[in-house]
């Protein structure tokens, strides 16, 4: 038990900085946002940190419940990083309304997501969805006053307590009919003959999981929720439970439905061409940029699960490497948005709005456009490299249909991002101003370097992802 | 003899009446909260059942998680409508149109 302990430490650290970071908030008041925000940045680093000395072990503490290895070390990297650059961007976007509960929530949500990455119970995984869930629901309403915002934080409650609802009821069929939560265990019950009560299970639980993925047809919450809730929480909600999601996803389909393939390709096939094609149709006609982010984030996860679908560790490697590549894309456009601000301040979403923005701010907008056509998969950019990585996992796992479809419509999702910098570059100034000086220089760095990483430096990184994505995809096989 | 299967179907039924509470009614987000609890409720008649029939106390342990994160789920959205009513004067499903959906 307390060797037990010494092995979850990255969940210790936010626990305990989570409530003192609480804490802070609460004696000293939340005008001291310099305070309770670096206790909180703090904890992150000191969480990262403890990941990467964790590293290499490979084993499951408490009872077989939850699982240290460094598949779930890669995905608390990543979620752990995104928080962090969450919880950097915010106090300038609420602006005097910044208060302690945001940090808080973010660290709480952040442990409940490294909880579910590293699940391998159906019970730990429930736990840690509901805590990143519950943290969630309040962050999307975080903006009392606003309409929007609460409207969000509602929308976003109710479906997502009823898709919590459904992956429950396929949890509660899977243990009757495999008589375990455990992962393993189940396994090796799919292996056997399935009966209908196991079907049942295993299609609640993906309907459930798709939710929370925002996978077509449960994606309906996804771009209201985006567009309500306070922009940081949305940069939030597009990268760190995004990964933690699909970490769980993959866990959950290929360490506990692994020997009864047959049973999840399908729906996981018909959950990807349908993402994919409604997130790239939805998204053309928008007219907030928020919104066609959230459908650009649809889109991305079709793609993730054209690499999942096939069940190979090829295709697992595949999705780790997508996972990383999305989230710098998704932050940098994010931080690009928060940067948008008329001359009294407030805060621009219309796309029509950015016509003109090469010649106000050309930095900014040739930012944009290289998340863009790296989110388009363009080839010289970085984004390219992913795409490329799941269709030959693909074709490798036979499923060549697929690969060709995904390819078809990532040029009708081309069209899309490509309409932004055609705005941006080539329409007539828009009458909004949109004066210089917008971000901090945190901001500005974080942009840059992400623009910069996905031109062609990613492309430098390619063997340290190939090994990293390697030893943490090995472990599910 | 009541056996596991009369209890599924209690089960199921009582499930199917939470998700068509979400989306047939249109009138109450108060309503939508109940369909949340029956759904939840379902859930665990079955793991309670499925424990007793299995002889394993794993699906009991997990109804009392259930309930506890229930309790927790109830407080939040109850949370989130009164900041939502107290923006817009009215709780009707009909009227959460702010954003075009």
């Amino acid at each position: 038990m307390t060797a037990d302990l010494a092995l979850i430490w990255p969940e210790l650290i936010l626990t305990i900085g989570g409530l003192i970071t609480l804490m802070l908030g609460t004696f000293m008041g939340d005008r001291q946002v310099g305070i309770y925000q670096l206790s909180a940045l703090l904890t992150l680093a000191a969480a990262a940190a403890a990941v990467v000395a964790l590293f290499g072990i490979e084993t499951t503490v408490f009872s077989g419940t939850l699982s240290v290895d460094s598949f779930g070390g890669f995905a608390k990297l990543l979620i752990y990083a995104a928080s962090f650059v969450c919880i950097v961007i915010a106090p300038r976007f609420f602006n005097g309304a910044m208060r302690a509960e945001y940090p808080t929530l973010i660290l709480f949500a952040a442990l409940g997501m490294g909880i579910m990455a590293s699940s391998r119970d159906l019970m730990t995984l429930y736990v840690g969805l509901e805590l990143n869930s519950l943290a969630a629901y309040v962050l999307a309403s975080f903006m009392r006053t606003d309409e929007r915002s609460s409207e969000a934080g509602l929308k976003y409650f109710v479906l997502g307590a009823l898709a919590s609802g459904m992956l429950l009821y396929g949890i509660s069929l899977l243990y009757g009919f495999s008589g375990t939560t455990d992962f393993a265990g189940i396994a090796k019950v799919l292996g056997g003959e399935l009966n209908i009560g196991l079907i049942f299970g295993i299609v609640f639980v993906l309907a459930g999981l798709g939710f929370k993925i925002s996978a077509v047809p449960f994606h309906m919450w996804t771009p209201d929720v985006y567009e309500g809730a306070p922009t940081p929480v949305t940069t939030f909600f597009a990268t760190a439970p995004k990964v933690a999601a699909m970490a769980l996803m993959t866990r959950v389909v290929i360490d506990a439905m692994g020997p009864a393939v047959g049973a999840w390709q399908q729906i996981v096939i018909f959950l990807s061409l349908a993402s994919i094609i409604l997130g790239a149709v939805g998204a053309i006609g928008q007219k907030n940029i928020k919104r066609l982010l959230a459908y650009s984030s649809i889109n991305n996860v079709g793609f993730m699960l054209i690499g999942l679908a096939g069940g190979t560790q090829q295709g697992v490697e595949a999705v780790l490497t997508y996972l990383l590549v999305y989230m710098v894309t998704t932050l940098g456009a994010f931080l690009v948005v928060l940067q948008l601000r008329d001359a009294e301040g407030n805060q621009i979403e219309s796309i029509p709005a950015l016509a003109g923005l090469s010649q106000r701010r050309p930095g900014l907008a040739a930012a944009m456009a290289v998340f863009m056509y790296s989110l388009a998969g363009i080839p010289p950019l970085f984004g390219f490299w992913p795409k490329l990585l799941v269709f030959w996992a693909a074709v490798e796992a036979n499923l060549v249909p697929l690969a060709v479809a995904g390819i078809v419509a990532s040029v009708i999702g081309a069209y899309y991002y490509i309409a932004i910098i055609k705005i941006m570059y080539f329409d007539d100034k828009s009458d909004t101003e949109i004066p210089k000086g917008g971000g901090t220089i945190v901001e500005d760095a974080v942009i840059t370097a992400s623009a910069l990483w996905l031109s062609v430096i990613g492309y430098l990184f390619i063997p340290v992802l190939a090994v990293l994505s390697a030893s943490a995809a090995a472990v599910l096989f | 003899m009541i056996s596991v299967g009369h209890y599924l179907a209690v089960s199921a039924v009582l499930f199917t009446l939470g998700v068509l509470g979400i989306f047939i009614n249109r009138k109450n987000i108060i309503v939508i909260l109940m369909a949340i609890e029956l759904i939840l409720l379902a859930v665990n008649i079955n793991l309670v059942a499925f424990s007793a029939a299995l002889g394993d106390l794993v699906g009991q342990v997990f109804s009392m998680f259930v309930l506890t994160v229930a309790a927790g789920e109830a407080a939040i959205g109850l949370a989130i409508l009164v900041i939502y009513f107290r923006g817009r004067g009215t709780i009707a499903v009909d009227d959460a149109n702010r954003m075009k959906g």
